[in-house]
């Protein structure tokens, strides 16, 4: 369903900073898949995502989206169908806005007009999406977002992406600024989702076991390259030894210089 | 005095209102105001002395704000020049255009003119004095005002615009262009600014040019004044109080311009004073928020009767919201900003 066809993300190019942040990446993902990504930082995970989500051009290369090409659609057209959660609890939310007025904004996406849709109705069917979360949203749609805690705020943003129904979910290591606990929690809700309302799925992380354990198919990137794409059987026996075992096998480098090996513990 | 105070209150508060939208809900600095009063003066002065009707001179006036409102969200939008200088320009260049709509006069009176007021006092005349008149109709009309303004920010586009200020990138990511609601903010901001500035012409009986000197920074007086009456988050009170702003903040330099000489204050002080009230304001509000900070920290740690769990989490909250941003785990904070920058 997203094509990216031999796709560049050149930094400052021309200057001493220049800097290829993504060289010649070629990714098909297929409807359902739930991808999860691993590399250490600087491999380029999140300027992928940039390129996916429309946040960035690429510098060379072409995305499609089903087909149609989409690699000079904004951002905010391709936001669409593409629903992205960051690290940063508070991108996702109003802080000085209540619970409701954000669930209703995001609700509907694309161009607003003059009508009133928050009523009554709208409110019991928030109030009804907000139960399963357990965390005592449901009574609070009245409060500013704000007053929430971290992993609160980013439970009600999965909410709130997951209504808006997108094709494709964009989870930039989600959980990573959040306390363990919650981390789980938020963790639990978006498997949970993801099997639920069957979303195709792209997901960075920094633990390994997540990655492994997660999904039906992980890519490992490195300098801005995807350097082992696996998927199926092959995935599903994959361990943390193993990985590391194919980072060295493929970049003959040692992985434990690297960070992604301080995460194996995590 | 009184009826006075309060009639000054209302035609700046619709002003107010405007930069209440810009400064407050949209986050969008927007110093066109100080060009866009004095346009909205210039364009119904210039209409009635034409012989049109005062009705129809308003609607061009609050049109004419409005045009020059997109014209600093376009030269922010597609030039990428920061807000605040997109004003500055804007205003810079209605400061000539204003002139050529009085005609190639710095003013123009409205003395023996049909003006809205003059209309308003005549249905009026056998049963209410004129000054009451003038102040029933400007407390309808802010009013009014006021209420269509609560009406648009409970619709789908009103709530986008209250997140636009908050957070651009959900605003993105519901699938709206923040260019185009900048556009729609920062235009009806400044209708309303010159639909202020053309009232205010016809109560004084003369627009000027330099009508608009220091009208943002009034502006933004009245909003933080208003903000000291009362804590809420819903729009309705939120607009209410920034009219009541307007009303205390035309008091106090009332106060100023007729009892300061007991303190040796002339009228060439009334700016210097607005500007310590911006300050004051400043302060009273910082030191605010930081007693209500440590109030909530006794309670989470001491008193386990108060209903404990999302206290302690709030706190959590703001505390883990900065501790994220500095960790340096993830590279997308970081890469973010990298590419906001380019």
């Amino acid at each position: 369903m997203i094509r990216l066809e031999d796709v560049t993300k050149v930094f400052h190019p021309g200057t001493v900073n220049e800097n290829a942040a993504i060289s010649h990446v070629d990714l098909h993902v297929n409807e359902g898949d739930f991808i999860t990504i691993i590399g250490s930082n600087g491999a380029g995970k999140t300027t992928l995502f940039n390129l996916v989500s429309g946040n960035i051009p690429p510098t060379a290369g072409r995305v499609f989206v089903n087909d149609v090409e989409v690699t000079k659609d904004a951002e905010y057209k391709r936001a669409r169908y593409i629903g992205r959660i960051f690290q940063d609890p508070t991108l996702g939310t109003a802080s000085n806005m209540t619970l409701e007025d954000n669930m209703m904004i995001s609700y509907r996406k694309g161009a607003k007009g003059l009508g009133i849709s928050l009523n009554s109705r709208m409110r019991e069917f928030f109030r009804e999406k907000l139960i399963p979360l357990k965390m005592g949203l449901e009574h609070r749609l009245k409060d500013n977002v704000g007053l929430l805690s971290g992993g609160q705020r980013q439970a009600l943003t999965l909410l709130m992406m997951v209504l808006s129904e997108p094709e494709l979910i964009l989870l930039d290591e989600h959980t990573a600024a959040l306390d363990p606990k919650n981390a789980r929690v938020v963790q639990d809700l978006t498997m949970r989702f993801i099997q639920d309302y069957h979303l195709t799925t792209m997901m960075i992380t920094h633990n390994m076991h997540h990655a492994i354990q997660y999904g039906n198919r992980l890519l490992m990137m490195d300098k801005g390259e995807i350097i082992f794409d696996v998927s199926g059987d092959e995935k599903a026996e994959l361990t943390v030894d193993k990985l590391v075992a194919k980072f060295h096998e493929i970049r003959h480098d040692d992985l434990s210089t690297d960070e992604v090996l301080l995460a194996k513990n995590v | 005095m009184i009826e006075g105070i309060l009639v000054e209150g209302f035609i700046y508060g619709i002003m107010v209102l405007g930069v209440f939208i810009t400064f407050r809900i949209l986050d969008f600095p927007d110093l066109t105001v100080d060009g866009s009063f004095p346009l909205g003066a210039a364009i119904v002065a210039i209409l009635i002395t034409n012989n049109v009707s005062p009705f129809l001179a308003m609607a061009v006036a609050f049109g004419g704000g409005a045009i020059a409102g997109f014209v600093t969200a376009l030269i922010h939008n597609k030039l990428k020049v920061p807000n605040l200088l997109a004003g500055i320009l804007t205003m810079t260049m209605l400061w000539s255009v204003n002139i050529r709509v009085l005609g190639n006069k710095a003013n123009l009176p409205l003395l023996r003119q049909d003006t809205v007021l003059t209309k308003v006092t005549d249905m009026t005349a056998g049963f209410l004095p004129q000054a009451w008149a003038v102040l029933l109709f400007f407390f309808l009309v802010t009013i009014l005002i006021k209420v269509l303004l609560d009406i648009f920010f409970h619709t789908d586009l009103g709530l986008t615009l209250g997140a636009m200020g908050n957070n651009q990138q959900m605003v993105i990511s519901t699938g709206v262009n923040p260019e185009g609601l900048k556009i729609i903010g920062v235009g009806l901001s400044n209708g309303l600014v010159a639909l202020s500035g053309a009232f205010a012409a016809q109560y004084q009986g003369f627009a000027d040019v330099n009508l608009g000197q220091g009208i943002i920074i009034a502006g933004l007086a009245s909003v933080m004044i208003g903000e000291f009456i009362v804590r809420s988050n819903r729009i309705g009170i939120l607009t209410l109080r920034v009219v009541l702003g307007s009303i205390a903040y035309r008091g106090i330099m009332y106060l100023g311009r007729y009892y300061g000489y007991y303190i040796h204050l002339t009228p060439n002080d009334l700016k210097l004073i607005t500007g310590l009230l911006i300050i004051v304001s400043l302060i009273i509000t910082k030191t605010r928020t930081g007693m209500r900070w440590n109030r909530k920290k006794i309670v989470a740690n001491g008193a386990p009767s108060v209903p404990g769990p999302p206290e302690r989490e709030e706190l959590e909250a703001a505390e883990a919201v900065p501790a994220g941003k500095a960790a340096p785990a993830g590279g997308s904070v970081k890469n973010a900003k990298g590419v906001s920058a380019t």
